[in-house]
């Protein structure tokens, strides 16, 4: 059934979309992560243009991660406090994101730059991921104990000052490196289209050392408040968010996440981190490859002067 | 002759649009010409289609009747925009847009069809006066500080041509229009899914011997409908509202799929 997306200006087919975000929410499920750096990408290589998958994207993650938000806050797996904090940086990272989107666009290295830093983050993150996820495999393998982190062992975060206790993880930490996280993944959340869940989660566990009991539900509502923002901005800067694509993703989007999350309890967490690892590494490469093979057509065109998608 | 007088019948009731003769003495033809629909609508699951442009040379009894056969230029130019055309170059092992080129209130969709091709009509300088041709319409561009259209073998211009062709908004056919007599002639508008909406001019040019004898003009409309066009056009003028309720519809999507899917 082919329906036409009003603000990507193309005409899709409903099933592909919706199988996508079925898809992609089965891996977000799966892995706890929202899925915006795999959904912003697949939008792209069906055709939709770059500003669009991204602005629309947003929405599509605000809806994912309020619903996990949702059975988090039941399971009081949520630092309110924290979830605060985190929104300070997370607000003013967003705008800043949503600004230089707007600018990078007006100067039509908009598409560019989105493709440069997934290649960037994605083979980056996905490279350390899978890393990490081998050495786990090989070290439960030779049968020694799993350490993800050294209990006691105190980082230069923990020389800052400004320190708060945060009561529902037990942590006495400084506001500093809280906030400064927050507005490092709302600027990219809002530049590149993801939640950035898959980057938050390690930054939270292995630098602000945050429990694992409160890391992915604190992590959620932080993705829910920057991408809600980031859509409002995209509405109202930039008028790139197309409600339609992003309902059908959401749709798609919070069913799939149900049978991934239920697949993701019958597989070890080493695997599932080499899995997840190896998918972000795959990602960005497929975008490396695009940037550095010469493109069918050189020339493009685009509407300058307001309005219509880019 | 059962389609003449469906011609005929066709052209009253769409309301005939008489073209004002041109001044060459001696000549005093008429352009009567009309298009199937003046106004179409385009709903979400357009995938494309075609008006179709009837017309007649009309002559008054004291004209003789011209001896060699007449030639028709049909031009039909879409709503105008300003658009860059940017070209990618490598540098550092990536392909990124290096140069670009502004093309200033150029049409949208633009189609010119005629009998035969266009130097069999006229003469260079001809086809280049009345605009005869892609290769010859004028497409206002900004070249550094100066306004203007370039060479048609321009990389830019040449560029912007062949991707609007590709999208089937940019066309020329040389055999578009047919005569069913020799003063009765049709042609076909096609028009793709991707059509801009708004006005469309269409002007269409008689030429006899290489000169030009008369012209005619017509217009018609492309309106999109339907849901679809109301989300468009909600999203440019309120986008405020927009967001707000893009973002309620995320909120309650999430909701629901908590409340559906909740083990306990």
């Amino acid at each position: 059934m082919q329906l036409y997306l009003p603000i990507a200006d193309i005409p899709v087919n409903v099933f592909l979309i919706l199988a996508m975000g079925a898809a992609v929410g089965f891996v977000s499920g799966m892995f706890g992560i929202g899925g915006g750096f795999l959904m912003t990408p697949l939008l792209i290589f069906v055709g939709i243009a770059p500003a669009v998958a991204v602005a629309s994207v947003a929405s599509h993650i605000a809806a994912s991660s309020f619903s996990g938000a949702i059975s988090y806050w039941r399971r009081r797996a949520i630092d309110p406090l924290l979830a605060a904090v985190l929104l300070i940086g997370g607000t003013i990272g967003t705008a800043l994101g949503v600004w230089t989107f707007t600018l990078l666009r007006s100067l039509g290295q908009l598409d560019l730059m989105i493709a440069l830093s997934y290649v960037i983050l994605l083979t980056t993150v996905g490279g350390l991921m899978f890393w990490e996820g081998l050495r786990a495999m090989l070290r439960v393998r030779r049968g020694g104990a799993v350490t993800l982190r050294k209990p006691g062992s105190h980082g230069w975060v923990h020389g800052l000052p400004l320190k708060v206790r945060f009561k529902r993880s037990k942590i006495y930490l400084s506001v500093i490196p809280v906030v400064m996280v927050g507005l490092a993944i709302g600027f990219i959340g809002a530049v590149m289209g993801i939640g950035g869940g898959f980057i938050l989660v390690p930054l939270m566990i292995y630098l602000l050392r945050v429990p694992t009991s409160t890391v992915i539900g604190t992590s959620m509502v932080l993705t829910l408040v920057t991408m809600v923002f980031a859509t409002m901005l995209h509405a109202v800067t930039n008028h790139l968010v197309d409600a339609v694509l992003a309902l059908i993703l959401m749709v798609g989007g919070v069913t799939g996440a149900q049978f991934g999350a239920r697949a993701g309890q019958k597989i070890r967490g080493e695997h599932l981190r080499l899995l997840l690892g190896l998918l972000v590494l795959a990602v960005g490469i497929r975008f490396a490859v695009e940037l550095v093979i010469r493109p069918q057509d050189l020339f493009s065109i685009r509407e300058s002067g307001g309005g219509g998608p880019p | 002759m059962r389609l003449r007088r469906l011609l005929a019948n066709t052209l009253a009731t769409l309301g005939l649009v008489a073209a004002t003769s041109a001044a060459t003495p001696g000549w005093a033809e008429r352009l009567i010409v009309s298009v199937s629909n003046h106004r179409v609508t385009v709903t979400p699951n357009y995938s494309g289609g075609e008006l179709v442009l009837f017309g007649s040379v009309e002559k008054d009894d004291k004209t003789l009747p011209h001896q060699g056969s007449y030639d028709l230029v049909v031009t039909v130019s879409g709503p105008r925009a300003d658009m860059v055309t940017r070209r990618k170059e490598r540098k550092f092992g990536i392909w990124i847009n290096t140069d670009s080129r502004q093309f200033l209130q150029v049409p949208g969709y633009l189609a010119l069809f005629s009998n035969r091709p266009f130097d069999q009509i006229a003469s260079p300088e001809v086809q280049r006066r009345q605009q005869l041709g892609l290769n010859n319409v004028l497409l206002m561009q900004r070249v550094g500080p100066d306004y203007g259209d370039v060479v048609p073998n321009d990389p830019f211009r040449s560029a912007f041509v062949r991707l609007r062709t590709e999208h089937g908004l940019y066309r020329e056919a040389t055999s578009a229009v047919t005569f069913l007599t020799p003063t009765l002639f049709r042609t076909g508008i096609p028009l793709p899914a991707e059509v801009p909406i708004g006005t469309y001019n269409v002007e269409i040019k008689l030429f006899a011997d290489g000169a030009l004898v008369t012209k005619a003009d017509t217009a018609f409309e492309i309106v999109k409908v339907g849901f679809e066009q109301f989300v468009a056009t909600t999203a440019r003028q309120n986008g405020f509202v927009y967001g707000l309720v893009t973002a309620f519809m995320a909120l309650m999507t999430g909701w629901m799929a908590s409340i559906v899917f909740r083990k306990d």
